[in-house]
């Protein structure tokens, strides 16, 4: 590559200039204000891991992580995402603790980028982890509260899907005997390929009254009448359980009174080998991609010795932004402060009350000869002059 | 026709060019309405009167990318395509139309090279490919007339897709490998795919109901 030049910034990367920027904070205030009313507790961590604790036991990809080495010769990380550092301190600083612990974040998390313009390699997300509470009660507050973040952040229009990697799981084992082919039907569905899903299924040497069942998982999805129909689909145990979680979670979420914004989706697989249960993924009006994404991953806090089960979700703030109404805000009154040499004194002590009044205050020297008028243009609601002609 | 809620308004990406004719038709066959507008405008987004429905006329490259980033709600678009641009889209049906194949073609005469060299619009898929056949090769990335570069000493192969092998004949290559059989597919955004469930089920069921008739 060609040396960058002064205006370049690393791939992926971007700046967030003060409009943005104030907005960001605004709905980040919302969400922080929202989230804590639920119990949960904010929870800061380091930008830099070890690759071999926390780098090894994201479920961010290697090859998206960015790697580097410590003074020590350690590979470190910055961090991928906010939930496996969080499943750290549980296990350590936090390990005395008793369960259930609810902690929420709000921070940048670093995922290399290869691709073109829309994908960041930085990113804010807000999030939520509740440990150590297995319940489908538990599951019901994740994405309760999620829809709830949504609707205090202004999002107009918005979806939350809903599935069970064991419902999945369970009907693939019960219809198919390899378990090479069944990673390849789990493949398909993480990839999104319906197509090659259904190739591989007319491919396979088994009974067409199993492929029928399969090819309706594509289809399984809508409101709580695929409940009743996910059960007829299958007698196998674990998706059996997979259909009662669902179905609990329903009654649940009922009484949270958000099912009018759930999309039960039973062939929603969000990455292949890191959620254990309910998996979730929100999506809004308008927006291509998901906003925010989230689930049960019982299986991530043993590694740190802590075994415990846990849920937990990240809304993606830049995403966020992009589909929550403008700030409605008065711009405060910005005051411009003109004062000569001679009037320094009075000036700066005149700005400090004025400051302390709540008003914005922006001081500036100048002379006699400065065309104070010019100044005038720049955003202010008043110019106050502390100079021989403005007395 | 159903009548839908504005929030369930469909923008459907179509590739102009080599499949363009015979999907217009597929989507005549699936009770589309598709204005003799589509056929021969030259603008490239139309929305289609009385229906909650708009047409997007993409280069057939683009149409992943319109897609992927919710330009437009789905798409239609071949395999071909898909294999080279990897976007995250869902793949939701194989229309069977716009059939071709992918497949290495050379001169008659070709022998295995000591530096070999391959031609192609879709270095994507011809790297992959040669990559799991065990074969390190140098891939020259074309825009068109492939089947020039064997000829003038460019490579010794070239990866394009064949549908009847005319072109090939008439520049003196023959198909060494076949790669994979490519046909049009339907795509769906990610978010569309949930937020407009319903118009997008509408659709991929109206056409569902096509494939068979035209087998």
């Amino acid at each position: 590559m060609a040396k960058p030049l002064g205006f370049e910034k690393p791939l992926g990367m971007r700046d967030i200039l003060p409009e943005s920027l104030a907005k960001q904070r605004h709905l980040e205030r919302l969400l922080g204000q929202c989230i804590s009313r639920w119990g949960y507790e904010e929870i800061s961590t380091p930008s830099l891991e070890y690759y071999d604790t926390v780098g090894a036991a994201s479920a961010t990809l290697t090859d998206r992580m960015f790697r580097l080495l410590d003074k020590q010769g350690h590979t470190v990380v910055l961090r991928p995402d906010m939930t496996t550092p969080i499943a750290r301190v549980v296990s350590s600083l936090y390990k005395d603790v008793p369960v259930p612990i609810r902690l929420f974040y709000q921070a940048n998390v670093f995922r290399a980028q290869e691709k073109e313009a829309g994908r960041n390699a930085e990113f804010f997300q807000t999030g939520i982890e509740l440990i150590g509470d297995a319940s489908d009660d538990a599951d019901a507050e994740a994405i309760a509260l999620a829809v709830f973040c949504l609707r205090a952040a202004g999002v107009e229009t918005f979806r939350i899907a809903v599935g069970h990697v064991d419902f999945v799981d369970g009907l693939l084992e019960d219809a198919i005997e390899q378990e090479s082919d069944r990673n390849q039907f789990r493949q398909f569905l993480y990839e999104r390929d319906f197509v090659g899903f259904r190739q591989l299924l007319s491919t396979l040497d088994i009974a067409s009254e199993a492929k029928d069942r399969l090819e309706a998982l594509l289809r399984l999805r809508g409101g709580k009448a695929k409940i009743a129909e996910a059960y007829e689909l299958t007698g196998n145990e674990k998706a059996r359980r997979a259909v009662d979680t669902i179905a609990s979670l329903w009654e649940a979420l009922e009484g949270y009174g958000v099912t009018d914004d759930l999309l039960l989706d039973f062939n929603l697989i969000i990455n292949l080998n890191y959620y254990t249960g309910v998996v979730f993924e929100g999506y809004a009006a308008d927006l291509g991609s998901p906003l925010l994404g989230g689930g049960r991953y019982d299986h991530l806090l043993a590694q740190f010795g802590r075994p415990a089960s846990a849920t937990g979700f990240a809304i993606k703030m830049d995403r966020l932004l992009q589909v929550t109404p403008a700030l409605d805000s008065q711009p405060a009154s910005r005051i411009l402060l003109c004062y000569t040499a001679d009037r320094r004194k009075k000036a700066l002590a005149e700005a400090q009350l004025l400051r302390e009044d709540g008003l914005v205050v922006v001081t500036r020297l100048v002379s006699e000869e400065t065309d104070i008028a010019a100044l005038q243009d720049k955003g202010y609601t008043k110019v106050i002059c502390l100079t021989e002609q403005g007395e | 026709m159903a009548v839908f809620d504005n929030a369930q308004k469909l923008t459907i990406a179509m590739p102009k060019g080599r499949i363009f004719e015979e999907a217009v038709h597929f989507l005549q066959q699936a009770g589309l309405q598709v204005t003799a507008e589509l056929q021969d405008s030259r603008k490239l987004i139309i929305p289609v009167k009385n229906a909650q429905l708009e047409f997007i006329l993409a280069k057939p490259t683009d149409v992943p990318t319109y897609v992927e980033y919710g330009v437009a709600d789905v798409g239609v678009v071949g395999k071909d395509v898909l294999l080279e641009e990897e976007r995250d889209v869902y793949e939701l049906l194989d229309l069977q139309i716009g059939y071709c194949r992918m497949m290495v073609a050379g001169l008659p005469d070709w022998k295995p090279t000591e530096a070999p060299r391959v031609a192609t619009k879709y270095p994507k898929i011809a790297s992959r490919y040669f990559r799991e056949q065990g074969q390190q090769v140098e891939v020259i990335k074309l825009n068109g007339s492939v089947e020039l570069a064997p000829l003038i000493g460019l490579a010794d192969r070239i990866v394009d897709i064949v549908s009847t092998g005319r072109t090939l004949q008439e520049n003196g290559l023959v198909e060494l490998e076949n790669i994979c059989e490519i046909t049009t597919r339907l795509i769906a955004n990610r978010a569309s795919y949930r937020m407009k469930s319903e118009a997008v089920d509408d659709i991929a069921g109206k056409f569902l109901e096509v494939i068979p008739r035209r087998k």
